[in-house]
């Protein structure tokens, strides 16, 4: 039997995958806008899993506009990544150092 | 169901919506000749937005769409003064971005956009509404720092901006979820905020709602850019364009200190004994930090962005005393706040040229012998940053240390007082190089001939010596938004 708890865990896994992804990573900007979907993801499921256990579509609802703008925030991420990448011909996030102090 | 009189409600915010869509077009189908054009338009288009806010200022609260918008009081200053500091920005961001050749269209549609967004989020009665208003401008916002679009610092401040802004936004929602389950646990669920306000007294789950409730002050922490959530904003400000940092400065603060405000007061309002202790370790972080940090700065941008952090410190102080009389102070500080940020970013704006950014504080050598009323214009703006009376600043800074006292927080109010000494030196020593030094081979250092420019940079420097002789009524007005 698969309960509220076990998708509450999961969505903590998730949760922890990226923000593990998003501080541990040292390699490229796209991984960390994998990290940022993979949060999104995991709030998602809160939601979902809380709004079929309490039996309120509201919860739902608000999923449908986290996708939304999910995508709408992949576009805009991408789109600097594309010019982060044609300034400096890397991506790699150990080089990205020009601002300290 | 929506009615007509909802749109009513929102009239602002659908007029400006409009707007942006037809300024998009616009752009798309002038010349290159017609498009400075687009300059007026867009200032013409803030301050008619600004006239219908006002006009439609209801006699008191209004909610529309089932609660998800709300209109008072305090949503009305906010988006009044975030609208005035926006066009400010535009009329100081002209001549900057004729020199450098920037995309001009780009540039106006974006800001009105976020200023949409800023209106959405301090208008907000439900956690979507929160949500959207504030992507609305933390994207909207990535894409300005991205403005300059061949130059490397710029790129590399905007991927920073967008993976820590999106990280918050990450942790904010994560917290929602967690509440809005909270919410459901013995009793009706949902997402309002004026329903928020009575789960504690109800759920059976009050660590779940405690756990989300963590998660959301750090998002919020995040996007006020109070310490230790503050790494984007050094980086942010120096890489982009100052125009744009001037906005960040000005109407994203003004938009933090909103969200945080319904967030916390109107959404989670019974747990303010809880949440009152983790501001206040935000706020002495913050004061600590930004303070220390900022005196050893040679960039300018960098210094002012050290700065930012310790001035959310105060506005926190604000905050963290959880009552009408603590908001009204820490709405009166980010008010404050936006005019002299703006008034200092402003200045450098005047000064710079295509291939002199005159970022760095060296630039400002001899100042007041090339162009005394910059200098003079700058000198306000500093001192009233570092709080001295009797500038607008100084009285900003004594009621949100006195609305900490009154909440019975007395060694917060000490620890601000002491770190406000310590500021004092870095902002004196701008005015020092600005008065006190030769200027250097051949810098010119000459203010722009723009009109505008002068004319409305010169009524903001001013009118942060005009309130801070005359404050009571701008005080009042907040004051009364509170409910006091």
């Amino acid at each position: 039997m698969i309960t509220l708890a076990h998708y509450i865990v999961l969505g903590a896994v998730l949760f922890c995958i990226a923000v593990a992804g998003l501080f541990i990573n040292r390699k490229n900007v796209i991984v960390l806008l994998m990290s940022i979907e993979l949060m999104l993801l995991a709030v998602n499921t809160n939601f979902v899993a809380f709004s079929r256990f309490l039996g309120d579509v509201s919860g739902q609802v608000f999923v449908f506009f986290i996708l939304t703008v999910a995508a709408a925030e992949a576009a805009i991420g991408l789109a600097i990544l594309v010019l982060l990448f044609r300034n400096r011909s890397t991506i790699n996030i150990a080089d990205i150092d020009s601002m300290k102090g | 169901m929506p009615n007509f009189n909802d749109i009513l409600v929102l009239l602002p915010e659908f007029y400006l919506v409009a707007a942006a869509c037809v300024l998009l077009l616009a752009d798309a189908f002038m010349t290159p000749e017609q498009r400075p054009q687009l300059h007026w338009i867009s200032i013409v288009v803030l301050l008619v937005a600004i006239y219908l806010v006002i006009a439609g200022q209801p006699a008191q609260t209004v909610t529309a769409f089932g609660g998800m918008f709300v209109r008072d009081g305090v949503g009305e200053i906010l988006k009044i003064f975030a609208l005035g500091t926006t066009a400010m920005v535009l009329v100081y961001a002209r001549p900057y971005l004729v020199d450098r050749k920037l995309p001009i269209g780009e540039f106006y549609t974006l800001m009105i956009f976020a200023v949409i967004g800023i209106m959405l989020l301090v208008s907000a009665g439900n956690l979507v509404t929160v949500y959207l208003g504030l992507e609305l401008l933390s994207l909207s916002s990535y894409a300005l720092v991205a403005l300059n679009r061949d130059a490397r610092l710029p790129s590399e401040a905007a991927i920073k901006y967008f993976v820590l802004g999106a990280l918050a936004s990450g942790m904010l929602l994560y917290g929602m979820s967690m509440v809005y389950g909270a919410s459901g646990m013995g009793g009706t669920p949902g997402l309002g905020l004026a329903q928020l306000h009575q789960v504690m007294a109800y759920t059976t789950a009050p660590k779940l709602l405690l756990f989300g409730l963590i998660f959301m002050i750090v998002g919020i922490g995040f996007k006020l850019g109070a310490a230790p959530f503050h790494m984007w904003i050094p980086d942010v400000y120096q890489g982009a364009p100052t125009p744009v940092t001037a906005f960040i400065a000005a109407g994203s603060k003004l938009a933090a200190f909103g969200m945080a405000y319904r967030l916390l007061d109107a959404g989670m309002g019974d747990l303010a004994h809880q949440w009152q202790l983790m501001l206040a370790v935000l706020a002495v972080a913050s004061l600590a930090i930004g303070n220390l940090v900022a005196i050893v700065q040679t960039n300018l941008k960098r210094m002012l962005a050290y700065s930012t952090i310790s001035h959310m410190g105060y506005l926190l102080l604000g905050l963290s005393a959880a009552g009408p009389e603590g908001y009204a102070a820490a709405m009166f500080y980010a008010i404050c706040y936006a005019l002299m940020g703006v008034a200092a970013f402003g200045v450098m704006l005047a000064l710079t040229r295509a291939g002199f950014e005159c970022e760095e504080i060296a630039d400002l050598k001899g100042l007041n012998q090339k162009s005394p009323w910059m200098a003079f214009l700058m000198l306000l703006a500093m001192f009233s940053l570092a709080g001295v009376p009797p500038l607008f600043g100084f009285w900003a800074k004594v009621l949100v240390l006195e609305a900490a006292i009154h909440a019975g927080m007395l060694w917060l109010a000490i620890v601000g007082i002491v770190f406000a000494i310590i500021g004092l030196y870095y902002y004196l020593h701008v005015i020092k190089v600005m008065y006190f030094d030769q200027p250097a081979e051949g810098s010119v250092l000459e203010a722009k001939p723009d009109v505008s420019l002068r004319v409305v940079l010169s009524l903001n420097a001013l009118s942060l010596l005009a309130l801070g002789l005359y404050w009571g009524p701008l005080l009042g007005w907040c004051r009364h938004a509170f409910g006091l």
